[in-house]
């Protein structure tokens, strides 16, 4: 038992290591050339356009779910036309970035661990270095950049439908106003809230990116190594989200909510 | 001190006043508990060929990653091109590579990349010539391993030998001066793995192109020993006469020692009871 423990120990402190290590080379490769612009371009494109849709429905029945449930809630008190203030609330400061976050660990951390796991188990990985290519520079820098760049934007579309799923609930089911509904959104926020909601996005972007780089590129043991990867990938960037969600939600309130 | 005279015994007294291109020196390597090298030392000499015999799990392939660079040893010293790759960093190594070509098991071709986008590779991505003159370096390479036609094709439409020989295009595109061959015809059908054992005598004999070979097929290595190609005027493979078989060295590796090294014949004479029964 307890040389099993050590063994565990030891094999998550070389993940660990190893992580970092990662991370240090991405930075690095990221301000230095070579630049693989195309590949960015092309990462920006299935990280951002390819998750727009499961984004677009997580936002919306989010939004919905939130008025239904809070408008009950709120009738006890009377307070129905307040529902866009609760609605607004909650999904730019912490249920917009987070489900979009865990939904992206979903797609975009399993895609990026399947692909690169397949490659390291082919050799594709190995032939890149034989070519004379990093492959950090070459796969992992513009990924991590795609994801950095793109999961603030599609956290601010899945703000807006989840606004918009809100209103269609609080307008054709609440029966609230629909300017009712939208001046409560706009009084339910404030500047600090719209802070936390684009600053979060941006370290959780990096989180799923990252872990799915580092799971995949460390994959082995054939098909099945390719699957575990794959699995381990999600768990890990999914309970990576949550846990940097907490911290830096701390970290912003200690900052701009004094 | 010069790489021949740190070789020792590796490197052949004939060949003294000629530099290896690649050489072992006692390189010792594990992977935690489970050792893959115990204190191996070779080299390879410009224009031979050098063939890593050995079952499955002896160490070839690492020999050859650890050439490449892809590996680090624990111990012993490694030069490839007159150069310490054991110390070497990874950026040098990159710039290093561009003499060095390597051609993996199954191909290791990338998946979302055409044949001409696999052969045209490096010179897409690492330099700065003009299209046209890629293009042409392209289909040049394509033509010399027969598979012009192949330009547009993904390689998940190619068979296994053509894959191979895709994998040997590519390594070429930087007309490297040593290509290393990981089990190169492995899984193939007999015919198939002919075609792939003539590249790499065409890329030895006409293209100056020192090859280092893993495998455990002793009927590829023995004809890629066996056989020259010459021009005349069309390329074509005929017998290799005793002093060209001679430059090909065989070492036979055993859960990571050299058990063996000498000449085709040597290997066939030989009388340990572990060769006898692999070469049976």
């Amino acid at each position: 038992m307890q040389q099993w423990l050590i063994a565990w120990i030891k094999s998550a402190l070389i993940e660990v290591q190893e992580y970092v290590k990662l991370c240090q080379a991405t930075a690095r490769g990221a301000v230095t050339r070579p630049f693989y612009w195309r590949d960015l371009v092309t990462q920006m494109e299935i990280i951002g356009l390819g998750s727009l849709t499961v984004v677009i429905l997580t936002g919306l029945f989010t939004g919905a779910v939130l008025a239904l449930q809070s408008g009950v809630t709120l009738d006890q008190f009377g307070a129905r036309p307040y529902v866009g203030r609760l609605v607004s609330a909650t999904m730019v400061k912490a249920l917009g970035p987070v489900l979009t976050a865990l939904m992206l660990a979903g797609r975009v951390g399993s895609g990026i661990a399947a692909e690169l796991g397949s490659m390291a188990v082919t050799d594709q990985i190995h032939a890149l270095r034989a070519l004379g290519t990093d492959p950090v520079r070459k796969l992992v820098v513009p990924r991590v950049l795609a994801g950095f760049i793109m999961t603030p934007l599609l956290t601010a579309v899945a703000n807006t439908v989840g606004l918009i799923g809100g209103w269609v609930i609080a307008v054709f089911q609440l029966r609230v106003a629909s300017g009712l509904y939208w001046s409560s959104v706009v009084e339910g926020l404030y500047i600090e809230d719209v802070y936390m909601g684009i600053i979060k996005p941006f370290f959780l972007g990096l989180v799923i990116v990252t872990v799915g780089c580092h799971v995949g590129l460390r994959t082995s043991g054939g098909t099945q190594g390719v699957g575990r990867s794959t699995t381990n990938a999600v768990v890990a960037a999914s309970v990576g989200v949550l846990a940097v969600d907490f911290f830096l939600t701390r970290l912003i309130l200690s900052v701009l909510y004094p | 001190m010069t790489i021949a005279s740190t070789a020792g015994e590796a490197a052949r007294p004939a060949a003294a006043t000629v530099e290896p291109i690649a050489v072992f020196e006692d390189v010792h390597l594990a992977f935690d508990e489970k050792v893959v090298l115990r204190g191996v030392s070779f080299a390879v000499m410009p224009g031979h060929t050098k063939i890593l015999l050995g079952a499955s799990g002896s160490g070839k392939s690492t020999i050859l990653k650890l050439m490449l660079g892809l590996l680090k040893p624990d111990a012993g010293r490694i030069w490839v091109h007159g150069e310490r790759v054991d110390t070497m960093r990874e950026r040098d190594l990159l710039a290093l590579r561009d003499q060095t070509g390597m051609v993996f098991q199954e191909g290791a071709l990338f998946d979302s990349l055409t044949v001409g986008g696999n052969v045209g590779y490096k010179l897409y991505g690492e330099t700065d010539l003009p299209e046209e003159e890629i293009q042409r370096r392209i289909e040049e390479l394509l033509g010399f391993i027969g598979l012009d036609e192949y330009l547009e094709r993904m390689p998940s439409e190619l068979s296994g030998g053509q894959r191979r020989r895709v994998a040997i295009a590519r390594a070429m595109a930087f007309k490297p001066k040593l290509l290393l061959y990981d089990e190169p015809t492995t899984g193939l059908d007999p015919l198939t793995a002919l075609t792939v054992d003539a590249e790499i005598v065409k890329l030895r004999d006409l293209e100056d192109v020192t090859p280092v070979v893993v495998t455990h097929q002793l009927r590829d290595a023995f004809y890629i020993a066996g056989h020259q190609a010459i021009r005349d005027p069309g390329v074509r493979l005929v017998p290799a006469p005793p002093e060209k078989v001679a430059e090909a060295d065989f070492v036979m590796l055993r859960e990571g020692k050299i058990v063996f090294e000498g000449s085709a014949d040597e290997l066939r004479c030989a009388s340990d009871p572990y060769l006898r029964e692999f070469l049976s």
